[in-house]
C-alpha cells in the first residue's frame, strides 16, 4: 500500500541513495589515511613514538594485512566508533570531536541563519527591482561578500570591533572566562544557558558568537541571495505569473503564494552547497576566533602533525554533510509535489 | 461593449523603441466572437496584453484609447483593473501547462480567483471551485481539484485555465493561441466547449490565433493583422471567398484546405506549372513487422507494434497520427538514428535495420537515406553558418574539398533558393524560411534516394509553410527524391503525399491511396481525425464553380500519380 | 519567393555588438577587465619592479606603519609588505589558474562522456561525483593535502579535485541537452561519427557556460589556496604568499598593527572580487535571456 504512493517510494529512493555515498566516502577516507607518505604507522603512533610502540600501532590499526582486509578492519573500527587515538590530547579522536561538535554546530547553524534572514528578502528585493540602483548595490555587496576570505573577514571585524571600538569581547572562544560554562544540556550555550534561564551566560555567550557568526554569514550570503534573485526572476518571467495576473490576484498574492513558493525551490536546493562552503570556512573562522569546534581542533592536530584527528576529522565533516543533504532533499521532497513524478 | 481605438504599442530595446502595434481600431458587440489572426510578430497577442494592461516589462501603451463598458482602461488606477481582470474580462493562454502554477493544487488556484473577487469566502471556496470544474464539463471534480498541473494531461490542462477564467462569471474571455501545441481531437473538444460555454453565459470573446482555418470555423468577425496593424476585418466566409487587402489574400491562399492544389497556397503571381513526379513499380522501402520497445521506469513501452508498410520508388508517403503514435520513432528508425527492437527494414533489398545505428554512419547507404528535421531553428548548429551546415554532408560523405565544395555549396543554395548573400550567416541572423532552406539543401546535398520529412513546417509561419511545401514538391520531381512526410496536419498530407498512414498507439489503423483515405475513410480513428480538423470556408471561385474544379483536382491527381 | 527578402532577416547583430551592448550597459564588467590586466600585469613584472626585496629582513625597521618608502609598511623582520603582496601574486594565480586548468580538462571529457553516452558510464561518474561532492570541499582538500604531503602540487591537485565534479557536472548537463537536438542528429546523418559529433558540434555549444564557470572558480581557486595556507598547509614561510601574510598578520592585529595582515588580505579579496565580477559579466554576455 505505502509503495504505491510515488512520493514515498521517491524519499525512500533518496534515503537509499545516501548509503553508496556514505561507503564512498569511508572509502576516500581510508585511501587518504593509506595515502600518508612513509609508514602510516609511524605517523599513528605519534612523534614520540619508538620502533616498539610503532611496531605495535602497526598490528593494532592491521597495517601487517593486505589493504582489502586493513578496510575491513577500518569499517569494523568505525562501526565501533573508532576513529584512532589523537596523539596530542591523548584522548580518542571519536571522544573529542564529539565534546567539540556543538560548538561548531552552534557557529555554523547561527551564521546560515542569519545569512538566510539577510540573503533572502536581498534576493527578492533585487529581483523585484530589477535593473534598478537597489539591483546593482545588492550586487556589488553580493559579489564582495563572495569575494572575501573569511579569515581576513573575522581579522577585519576583531580590528574593528575589539581593538579600535572595544565593543566586541576578546576573541578567544565561546564564553570569556568570567562566566561559567553553562550545564551541558545539548552543548550549545545559547540554547543551554536559555534553558536553565541564566540570561547573563547567555549574554556572554551572544556577544562572542556574533562576530565569527557574522563573518561566516557574509561569506555565505551571496550564494543564496544571487540564487534567490535569479529564482524570482525566473518565477516572475513565467507564464502562470501572467495567468495570475490576467486573474486579477493582488500583486502580494502573485509576488508570495506564486512567485516566491516556486522561487523556493531551487533556493533550498543550493543550500547544500552553501552548507558545503559554510562547514569549509567554518574552519578558518575557527582559527581565527580561537573557537573550540572541530575546525580548530583539526588545524591544531594538522600543525603537530596528528594525522588520526585530521582524517577523523574530514571523515566526521563528511558524513554531517550528508545527513545535511539528506535534509535539505527530504525537506525539498516536501514542498514540491512533483517529487516522485519526474518522468512526466 | 469594448470599443479600441487608435491603440499603439511600443517596447523600449536596446535600439530604441519599437512599435508593437499601431493604430488598431475595432468593436466588439455584445455576444460576438472576434478572431484577432495573424502571423508570428503580427502584434496580436500584444494587443490582447494591452486591452488587460499586462504587458511585459519595456511595454506601454503609447496612444489610443480602450473603452470597455463605460470604463477607460488606458487610464483607470491598477487598483481598478485588478477588479476588472478575472471578473470582467479575463484570458486564456497557449501553453495550458505552464499557464498554472506547478506547485499548487488546481482547486485552489481557482480558489484563489474566487476569493480574490469575493465570489467566494474560505467556507465555501471548495464548493464553488468544485462547481467552476464542473462548469467545463471536467468529470469527476472533487478528485481533480486536489490534483497538480504536471499529473493532469494538456487537454485538461487547458481546461482548468479555463474554469479559472470562468470562475467570476466575466462578461468577456480573451483566449490566446488556446490550442497551439494541443493534438488535433483534444483542440476540437476545447474549442467546442469554449464556444458552447461562450453562447451560454451570453459572454463575448476574441480569440487569438495564427490558424486561420479555425478562426474562420469558431469566429463571427476575424481581424487579419500585419506588422502591427490591422489591414482587413470582415465575416469569415466574405475573408475567405473574397480578401480584399493583398496580405490578407495571401493568407488566406497560404492555409491548407479541401479542394486545394499545392500551387494554390502560393499567389497567383508566384504560381508556376507543377512538376510530375513518377512513382515507379518496386519499392524502394520495405518495413516488415516493425517493434520498438523501450524500457520505462514502469515497464515496457511498446512505442511501435510491429507495422509493416511499402514506399515505392519515387512515392511520396504522408505518416499521419497524434503525438504519441509512434511515427516520430518510426522515422528515426528509418532513417537509421534509432535501433529497432525486431523486425526488418529493407532499403532496396538490404537489410538496414539489421545494422546498428551506430555502424550506420560507415554504410555507403548513409548517403541515400537521409531527414529534414522539424524544428529548423533547433536542427542548425548555432556556432555553424549556412555555408558550413550545408558543406557538412558533403564533406564527410561526399569527400568534397576546396572550391568543389564551395561550387556545390551554392548549387544548392540556388536550388533550393536560399540567396548566396546569405550562406554566411548564423541561424540566429536568418529567418524561419530562411533556416529551412539551409536544413532541406543540407538533406538533398547528396542527391538522397530517401527523404524523410518530420513535420518540416510544423514551426512555420503558413505563408512560408506554403512555400516551402512548394519547394519540396519541385525538389522531389528534380530529384527524382521518395518522401516520407510525418505530419499531424491531415491537409498538408492531402496535398503533398500520393499515399497515407495513418498511426494509432503504435499501430497503422489504415492506409492506402491519399484520396482515398481522406475522402472514404473506413476507420473510426481516421474519421475523428478528418472530423476534427479546422474547415476554413471555401474559395468563392470554387463555390461558384464547384463541379470545374473538381474535374480539374481529379485530373491533376491523375498527373501526379504519372 | 516572399521570404527571402535579406533586409526581411533578422538585423545581423554579431556577437561583438552584443559584447559592447553588454558592457556599455553594465561598466562594471569593464572595470573587471581593467582590473584583470593590472593583475596580470603584476603577476607577470611585478617581481622585477618591486622596491624591495621581498626576503630581506631588517630587524631595525621591523613593524613600520605604512609610509612613503614603505607603502603598505613593513612587517615584524621589517620586510617590505608591499613587495611581499605585488611578488605574491605569481604564486597565487600561478596555483589557481593550474588547478582549474586541470579540473577544466579533466571534467570536461568526463562530463562529456557521461552526457553524450549515459547509461553505466554515467552512472558510475556520478556516484564518484556525489562521493567528492559529499564532502565539504575545502575540508576535503584539506585531508587530501593532509594525506598526500605538504606541497605547492598538492595543493594544486587537492584544489583541482574539489572543482572538478562542477565542470564534470556542468557539462554533463550541457552535452545531455544537446544529445539530440536537430543538430547533432542532422551532424550524424551528415557522416560524424559520435566522437566527431560530440567534440564539433555539441561540446563548443557548451563552452560559454564553461568560460563563466571557469572565470568563478579561478576566483575560488585562490580563495582555497589562500585559505590553505592560512591553516599552515602548502606555501611555506618566508615564500610570499597572501594566505601566510595574512596569518602572519593575525597576531599583531590584537596589538593594532593593522598593515601586516589588511594589505595582503586587501589584495587577495581584490584578486577574487575581479574573477567574480568577471564571472558575473560573462554570464551576462553568454545568457541568451539577457539579449533583447
Amino acid at each position: 500500500m505505502l509503495s504505491d504512493s510515488p512520493r514515498l517510494r521517491a524519499v525512500l529512493l533518496r534515503v537509499a541513495q545516501a548509503v553508496p555515498v556514505v561507503f564512498g566516502v569511508i572509502v576516500i577516507s581510508f585511501v587518504l589515511t593509506r595515502a600518508l607518505p612513509g609508514d602510516p604507522a609511524v605517523y599513528f603512533a605519534g612523534v614520540m613514538a619508538d620502533e616498539k610502540s610503532i611496531e605495535e600501532t602497526r598490528v593494532a590499526l592491521g597495517l601487517d594485512k593486505p589493504l582489502p582486509e586493513q578496510f575491513v578492519i577500518y569499517l569494523g573500527n568505525l562501526v565501533q566508533g573508532d576513529l584512532g587515538q589523537s596523539v596530542s590530547t591523548g584522548r580518542p579522536v571519536a571522544t573529542d570531536l564529539a565534546n567539540r561538535l556543538p560548538a561548531s554546530l552552534e557557529l555554523t547553524l547561527s551564521a546560515l541563519i542569519l545569512a538566510i534572514a539577510v540573503a533572502v528578502p536581498l534576493g527578492v528585493l533585487a529581483a523585484t527591482r530589477q535593473g534598478t540602483w537597489i539591483d546593482h548595490l545588492c550586487r556589488v555587496v553580493v559579489t564582495a561578500g563572495v569575494s572575501l576570505p573569511t579569515f581576513f573577514t573575522g581579522i577585519l571585524l576583531i580590528y574593528i570591533f575589539y581593538y579600535l571600538m572595544g565593543v566586541a569581547p576578546s576573541p578567544l572562544g565561546r564564553l570569556d572566562f568570567i562566566y561559567l560554562e553553562p550545564d551541558h544540556i545539548t552543548g550549545f550555550y545559547l540554547i543551554d544557558a536559555a534553558v536553565v534561564g541564566d540570561w547573563e551566560t547567555w549574554w556572554g555567550a551572544f556577544k562572542q558568537l556574533i562576530l565569527p557568526a557574522s563573518t561566516l554569514a557574509l561569506f555565505t550570503l551571496a550564494p543564496i541571495a544571487r540564487m534567490t534573485r535569479a529564482a524570482m526572476l525566473s518565477a516572475l518571467s513565467s507564464e502562470f505569473i501572467r495567468t495570475a495576473r490576467a486573474a486579477g490576484l493582488s500583486n502580494n498574492k502573485v509576488l508570495y503564494r506564486y512567485a516566491f513558493r516556486n522561487a523556493l525551490l531551487p533556493v533550498v536546493t543550493t543550500l547544500g552547497m552553501v552548507f558545503s562552503f559554510a562547514l569549509g570556512a567554518n574552519v578558518l573562522v575557527e582559527k581565527v576566533f580561537a573557537w573550540p569546534g572541530i575546525g580548530s581542533y583539526a588545524v591544531e592536530a594538522l600543525v603537530v602533525s596528528d594525522y588520526a584527528a585530521v582524517q577523523g576529522f574530514v571523515l566526521a565533516m563528511a558524513l554531517l554533510f550528508v545527513a545535511l543533504n539528506l535534509v535539505i532533499d527530504l525537506l525539498y521532497a516536501v514542498i514540491d509535489p512533483r517529487i516522485g513524478f519526474v518522468s512526466q | 461593449m469594448l470599443s479600441v481605438k487608435d491603440l499603439a504599442v511600443s517596447f523600449g530595446t536596446r535600439r530604441g523603441e519599437v512599435e508593437a502595434v499601431r493604430d488598431v481600431s475595432f468593436d466588439l458587440a455584445k455576444g460576438e466572437i472576434l478572431g484577432i489572426v495573424g502571423e508570428s510578430g503580427s502584434g496580436k497577442s500584444v494587443t490582447s496584453y494591452a486591452l488587460m494592461r499586462i504587458l511585459d516589462a519595456g511595454g506601454t501603451i503609447k496612444a489610443g484609447e480602450i473603452t470597455y463598458s463605460g470604463v477607460d482602461l488606458r487610464r483607470s488606477a491598477e487598483r481598478e483593473m485588478r477588479s476588472i481582470r478575472g471578473r470582467e474580462i479575463s484570458m486564456i493562454f497557449q501553453n495550458p501547462r505552464a499557464a498554472l502554477n506547478p506547485i499548487r493544487k488546481v482547486g485552489h488556484q481557482i480558489e484563489d480567483v474566487l476569493r480574490q473577487h469575493a465570489r467566494a469566502t474560505r467556507q465555501n471556496a471548495r464548493e464553488k471551485a468544485i462547481e467552476a470544474l464542473e462548469a467545463v464539463r471536467i468529470k469527476d471534480a472533487e478528485a481533480r481539484f486536489n490534483a497538480y498541473p504536471f499529473e493532469l494531461s494538456g487537454g485538461m490542462c487547458q481546461r482548468i485555465v479555463f474554469a479559472i477564467a470562468l470562475a467570476c462569471d466575466p462578461r468577456l474571455l480573451i483566449a490566446d493561441e488556446p490550442t497551439t501545441g494541443l493534438d488535433i481531437t483534444t483542440q476540437k473538444a476545447v474549442m467546442d466547449l469554449v464556444r458552447d460555454l461562450i453562447r451560454e453565459r451570453e459572454m463575448s470573446s476574441i480569440l487569438i490565433t495564427h490558424d486561420l482555418g479555425l478562426a474562420a470555423q469558431y469566429c463571427d468577425r476575424i481581424i487579419v493583422m500585419k506588422d502591427g496593424a490591422i489591414v482587413e476585418q470582415g465575416d469569415p466566409v466574405q475573408l475567405f471567398s473574397d480578401p480584399q487587402h493583398a496580405y490578407s489574400r495571401k493568407l488566406v491562399d497560404a492555409t491548407p484546405r479541401a479542394g486545394e492544389s499545392i500551387r494554390t497556397l502560393l499567389p497567383k503571381e508566384e504560381q508556376r506549372p507543377l512538376l510530375e513526379h513518377h512513382i515507379g513499380e518496386n519499392p524502394l522501402v520495405q518495413v516488415r513487422n516493425l517493434v520498438k520497445t523501450y524500457r520505462g521506469k514502469s515497464g515496457p513501452v511498446h512505442a511501435v507494434k510491429g507495422i509493416s508498410f511499402d514506399i515505392l520508388q519515387g512515392q511520396s508517403m504522408g505518416l499521419v497520427g497524434e503525438s504519441g503514435c509512434g511515427k516520430s520513432t518510426t522515422s528515426e528508425i528509418l532513417v537509421r538514428l534509432l535501433d529497432l527492437t525486431e523486425g526488418q527494414v529493407l532499403f532496396d533489398g538490404e537489410d538496414i535495420g539489421a545494422i546498428p545505428s551506430r555502424d550506420f554512419v560507415k554504410n555507403p547507404l548513409r548517403a541515400d537515406i537521409q531527414m529534414v528535421f522539424q524544428d529548423a531553428t533547433d536542427s542548425l548548429n548555432p556556432r555553424h553558418t549556412a555555408r558550413q551546415t550545408i558543406s557538412e554532408p558533403l564533406r564527410h560523405l561526399g569527400g568534397l574539398k576546396g572550391e568543389k565544395l564551395n561550387a556545390r555549396v551554392e548549387e544548392l543554395a540556388a536550388l533550393v533558393g536560399l540567396p548566396l548573400a546569405l550562406l554566411d550567416r548564423f541561424p540566429h541572423q536568418l529567418s524561419g524560411g530562411q533556416k529551412a532552406r539551409a536544413g532541406i539543401a543540407r538533406a538533398v546535398a547528396l542527391e538522397p534516394k530517401f527523404l524523410i520529412l518530420d513535420e518540416p513546417t510544423a514551426a512555420l509561419d503558413v505563408s512560408i509553410q506554403a512555400v516551402v511545401l512548394n519547394l519540396l514538391v519541385d525538389l522531389r520531381a528534380k530529384l527524382g527524391l521518395s518522401y516520407l512526410f510525418v505530419s499531424h496536419d491531415l491537409h498538408v498530407v492531402r496535398l503533398l503525399c500520393d499515399h497515407v498512414i495513418v498511426m494509432k498507439d503504435g499501430e497503422i489503423v489504415e492506409e492506402g491511396p491519399t484520396q482515398q483515405v481522406m475522402n472514404e475513410p473506413k476507420d473510426d480513428y481516421t474519421k475523428t481525425l478528418l472530423a476534427a480538423a479546422p474547415k476554413p470556408p471555401k474559395r468563392r471561385d470554387m463555390i461558384v464553380d464547384n463541379k470545374s474544379t473538381a474535374t480539374a483536382e481529379a485530373k491533376s491527381n491523375k498527373v501526379a500519380m504519372g | 519567393m516572399t521570404d527571402i527578402d535579406i533586409r526581411s532577416a533578422p538585423q545581423s547583430q554579431s556577437r561583438f555588438d552584443h559584447i559592447i551592448y553588454v558592457l556599455r550597459s553594465n561598466p562594471v564588467t569593464l572595470i573587471a577587465f581593467g582590473m584583470l590586466g593590472f593583475i596580470l600585469g603584476c603577476a607577470l613584472v611585478g617581481p622585477y619592479v618591486v622596491p624591495f626585496d621581498p626576503l630581506e629582513t631588517n630587524a631595525s625597521n621591523a613593524l613600520q606603519p605604512p609610509s612613503l618608502v614603505h607603502w603598505f609598511g613593513t612587517d615584524n623582520l621589517g620586510r617590505d609588505v608591499f613587495s611581499r603582496v605585488i611578488v605574491a601574486t605569481r604564486l597565487d594565480l600561478a596555483i589557481s589558474v593550474a588547478a582549474v586548468a586541470i579540473s577544466f580538462v579533466v571534467g570536461s571529457i568526463l562530463g562529456s562522456i557521461a552526457g553524450y553516452w549515459g547509461g553505466w558510464l554515467d552512472a558510475v561518474l556520478n556516484r564518484c561525483l556525489d562521493t567528492i561532492m559529499a564532502f565539504p570541499l575545502f575540508v576535503l582538500a584539506m585531508g587530501i593535502v593532509a594525506a598526500l604531503g605538504n606541497t605547492i602540487e598538492n595543493i594544486i591537485y587537492a584544489t583541482a579535485i574539489i572543482n572538478m565534479p562542477f565542470y564534470a557536472r556542468l557539462v554533463r548537463a550541457e552535452v545531455n541537452i544537446r544529445r539530440n537536438a536537430g543538430f547533432a542528429r542532422a551532424a550524424k546523418l551528415s557522416g560524424n561519427s559520435d566522437i566527431r559529433v560530440l567534440a564539433m558540434h555539441i561540446f563548443p555549444n557548451a563552452l560559454p557556460p564553461m568560460m563563466v564557470q571557469v572565470s568563478l572558480n579561478l576566483g575560488w581557486a585562490i580563495l582555497n589556496a589562500a585559505g590553505l595556507s592560512f591553516i599552515g598547509l602548502g606555501v611555506r614561510p618566508p615564500t610570499p604568499e597572501w594566505g601566510i601574510m595574512v596569518a602572519e598578520g593575525a597576531n599583531f592585529i590584537v596589538s593594532g598593527e593593522w598593515w601586516l595582515a589588511v594589505f595582503p588580505g586587501l589584495w587577495l579579496m581584490m584578486a577574487v572580487f575581479t574573477f567574480n565580477l568577471l564571472g558575473d559579466g560573462m554570464r551576462d554576455i553568454v545568457d541568451p535571456r539577457k539579449r533583447t
